[in-house]
């Protein structure tokens, strides 16, 4: 059973949307959850979060943005290629509720997961406030999706070129000290934005959820490659999360084990561009 | 008395350094030599310490015949992965344990036997088996190491519809992720599960049981399930810098240097981390086929730490003897009390104790006591945490009606029934991590009592 690509857009510069032929992993998917895949024979495994999910045509939609050799290879695969390994669903599911207010923050590509879990708060009877950032207004994902299924959407950039110039985590700290009651936070995104967003709410001791990227090999928690430390004990981000309290996350211990392999990452990326561009080295 | 023939191997000095197969295997004159020795004794001891029950004086005197097609075809009848069993049978515990030779002087090679006429078929090309009249019973398998391929291949043979679900991208759990290719080459897997598909069983890879499928949702569209799903959990010392950059689990190290082929980074893409000062904590297999990677991958340094004596090292005596004849070093009766590292995370050193000997416990061995005031410490660049696995509790925690015991294994009679109807488990999974002939033996047994409960339904 191939895992065929039905559909390819790269949406803004270097971020990509995939639509995945897999129908017995869109059977059970849920906001929250992730894949993992494996390009090709030599490829490795990666972690993608579930952006979307359609159980009838049974596709799973990832959104990735090309930054290393493996997100490089994949957005060079057009529709009707095919990916050898693609595994899940994993990880919990999202807790989605109807808490009152929520604030769903998205940062980057991280808008990508943060959408179903917008629109699952909302069909839920939630008050959905969201907060997408981006480092300038043509990197901005998603902004009509998120609209759709948001009571309010404020968008930043880092540039200043669209709506508010500066953080999400400025319209957050906003939004709390206007007084309007918040029941929970969700952020995903880059971990100094999360760790950004778990600062602002702490004093105001809003629930705050967030979705840790860690590196990850079997994805099933047979490794513990992606060990965080969470509250001062030792979790698996792959079966135990991804999603944890924001408040009790050690941001510095991950972003530190997300760095592991940046030397073998930057040799891999490079030869691997070396062979693309028919370089002799 | 005949003397033992030795297994020609390839050279410590050489091996150290490439992750070709150490022990290069019988010659047919070796071979024929080896199982003349063997005095065909009447009531064999040596086949009821086989927990798959290979009639082992049968297929040796074959190749003392020089008929090496019957000889296979004897193992054969009872065990579908002898390629593999000849290579990682703790055989002096088990069948040699029991060989009458062995009062007297060594045992027969009866692994590297089993090895020899594997290899021989291998070489010429498997037999397509023949299949059975179909039962229309379908069995689904959780896993596709030692147990699940030994029972997948027994309720195939008996005729009934045999799917197995791998969560991994490739099939044999262990033997393909954690034991390295050195001491058993990954061709050597493919050809054993590319027989038991032979017999007529599905592989589904790529499929995680309690998440695509729950086991309830399994039931649904087969008859019974066996749940051969293994200890694959990593165990830490739960010791301060355990996180640190460079310690890694065992299983994480092994996955990806033996699955992921990170020894041959940057042609695949997985990385690992390759230390110059490496240390492994632990005595079993897992830690000499840890540091032995390490090794390999090009260390300065290996040593492994262990807080008994060699005596109590549960690994095999090959394993240890191959180590140190690599140049591994041993730190024995020393334990890590604490892992030191930079201010980037990563580690430094790790600081240890001596620990000494006293009464025995629960386990029948002596039990290790820190000796204070002996704290030391030793440099490292890579730790690796090779003390034990549990079961993965990805499907107990998702099946109804699934008893575990408080070590998280699942509870299950004598013949492998669960507490659940229609659901068996054999193997690491129920008794805690072991070996692989004791996995293969578990799924024989459950695939008898599967086999049964097939034909009351």
């Amino acid at each position: 059973m191939p895992f065929t690509i039905l559909k390819k857009q790269e949406l803004v510069p270097t971020i990509y949307l995939m639509d995945i032929n897999a129908p017995r992993i869109a059977k059970k998917a849920q906001p929250g959850q992730f894949v993992i895949l494996r390009i090709d024979e030599t490829g490795e495994r990666i972690p993608l979060t579930i952006a979307d999910f359609d159980r009838k045509k049974g596709t799973i939609t990832m959104i990735f943005q090309a930054v290393g050799k493996t997100t490089t290879k994949l957005s060079t695969l057009k529709t009707g290629d095919a990916i050898l390994d693609f595994i899940g669903p994993l990880g919990n599911p999202a807790h989605i509720e109807n808490e009152g207010t929520v604030i769903l923050v998205g940062g980057g590509v991280g808008v990508a997961p943060i959408f179903p879990q917008a629109r699952a708060f909302k069909e839920a009877g939630n008050k959905v406030l969201s907060i997408i950032g981006a480092r300038s207004a043509n990197l901005l994902l998603w902004e009509d999706r998120m609209r759709e299924v948001s009571d309010e959407l404020y968008i930043t950039t880092d540039d200043g070129t669209k709506e508010h110039h500066g953080f999400v985590t400025d319209i957050v700290k906003k939004i709390l000290e206007s007084g309007t009651k918040v029941d929970r936070v969700i952020a995903i995104g880059p971990p100094v934005m999360m760790r950004a967003v778990a600062g602002v709410t702490r004093p105001f001791n809003v629930k705050t959820v967030v979705s840790l990227n860690s590196i990850m090999v079997d994805g099933t928690g047979m490794c513990g490659a992606c060990r965080v430390l969470v509250g001062n004990e030792t979790k698996f981000a792959c079966v135990d999360g991804p999603e944890f309290d924001a408040h009790l996350v050690d941001f510095t211990l991950l972003m530190n084990r997300l760095s592991m392999y940046q030397p073998e990452e930057k040799l891999a990326f490079e030869k691997y561009k070396c062979v693309r561009e028919g370089c002799k080295c | 008395m005949l003397a033992r023939q030795k297994m020609p191997q390839q050279d410590p000095k050489i091996r150290r350094a490439n992750f070709k197969e150490v022990a290069l295997g019988f010659s047919n004159e070796q071979a024929v030599e080896e199982a003349k020795r063997c005095l065909q004794c009447k009531k064999p001891k040596c086949v009821e310490g086989c927990p798959v029950e290979v009639k082992i004086p049968d297929f040796i005197k074959h190749v003392a015949n020089g008929d090496f097609d019957s000889a296979i075809k004897e193992i054969k009848t009872v065990n579908a992965l002898p390629a593999v069993c000849g290579r990682v049978c703790p055989q002096e515990t088990q069948c040699e344990a029991s060989c009458i030779l062995k009062k007297k002087g060594e045992p027969v090679s009866i692994g590297r036997l089993e090895r020899f006429v594997s290899d021989i078929e291998l070489a010429k090309g498997v037999e397509k088996p023949q299949k059975p009249k179909p039962t229309g019973k379908k069995v689904a398998i959780v896993g596709s190491g030692p147990a699940g391929l030994t029972a997948a291949a027994d309720l195939a043979r008996m005729g009934h519809s045999v799917t197995i679900f791998e969560a991994l991208h490739a099939s044999g759990g262990v033997l393909t992720y954690g034991i390295p290719e050195f001491r058993l080459p990954k061709t050597i897997v493919n050809a054993e599960v590319e027989y038991v598909k032979k017999l007529g069983v599905t592989i589904l890879l790529d499929s995680v049981i309690g998440k695509i499928e729950t086991v309830d949702d399994l039931l649904l569209d087969f008859d019974a399930v066996f749940l051969g799903t293994g200890a694959g959990l990593p165990v830490f010392m739960n010791i301060d810098g355990e996180n640190l950059n460079g310690v890694y689990s065992a299983n994480e190290f092994l996955t990806r240097v033996n699955l992921m082929k990170s020894y041959r980074f940057p042609e695949y893409d997985t990385p690992v981390r390759k230390g110059k000062r490496v240390i492994v904590v632990g005595g079993g297999n897992v830690a000499m086929d840890s540091a032995r990677c390490a090794l390999r991958l090009g260390a300065d340094e290996v040593t492994i730490v262990y807080r008994r004596g060699e005596e109590e090292m549960p690994a095999r005596a090959e394993e240890i003897e191959h180590a140190k004849e690599e140049g591994i070093q041993f730190r024995l009766l020393t334990n890590p009390v604490r892992i030191h590292g930079d201010a980037r995370n990563w580690v430094t050193h790790i600081e240890c104790i001596n620990m000494y000997l006293c009464e025995p416990d629960g386990s029948g061995r002596c039990k290790p006591m820190p000796l204070a005031g002996s704290e030391h410490k030793i440099e490292a660049d890579v730790v690796i945490i090779a003390i034990g696995t549990s079961p993965n509790p990805l499907v107990p925690r998702t099946t109804s009606g699934l008893e575990m015991s408080k070590h998280g294994t699942v509870v299950a009679k004598e013949n492998g029934e669960t507490t659940k109807k229609g659901v068996y488990a054999g193997g690491d999974a129920v008794t805690g991590a072991a070996t692989v002939i004791s996995a293969m033996g578990a799924g024989k047994i459950a695939a008898r009592a599967i086999d049964d409960y097939l034909k009351t339904k």
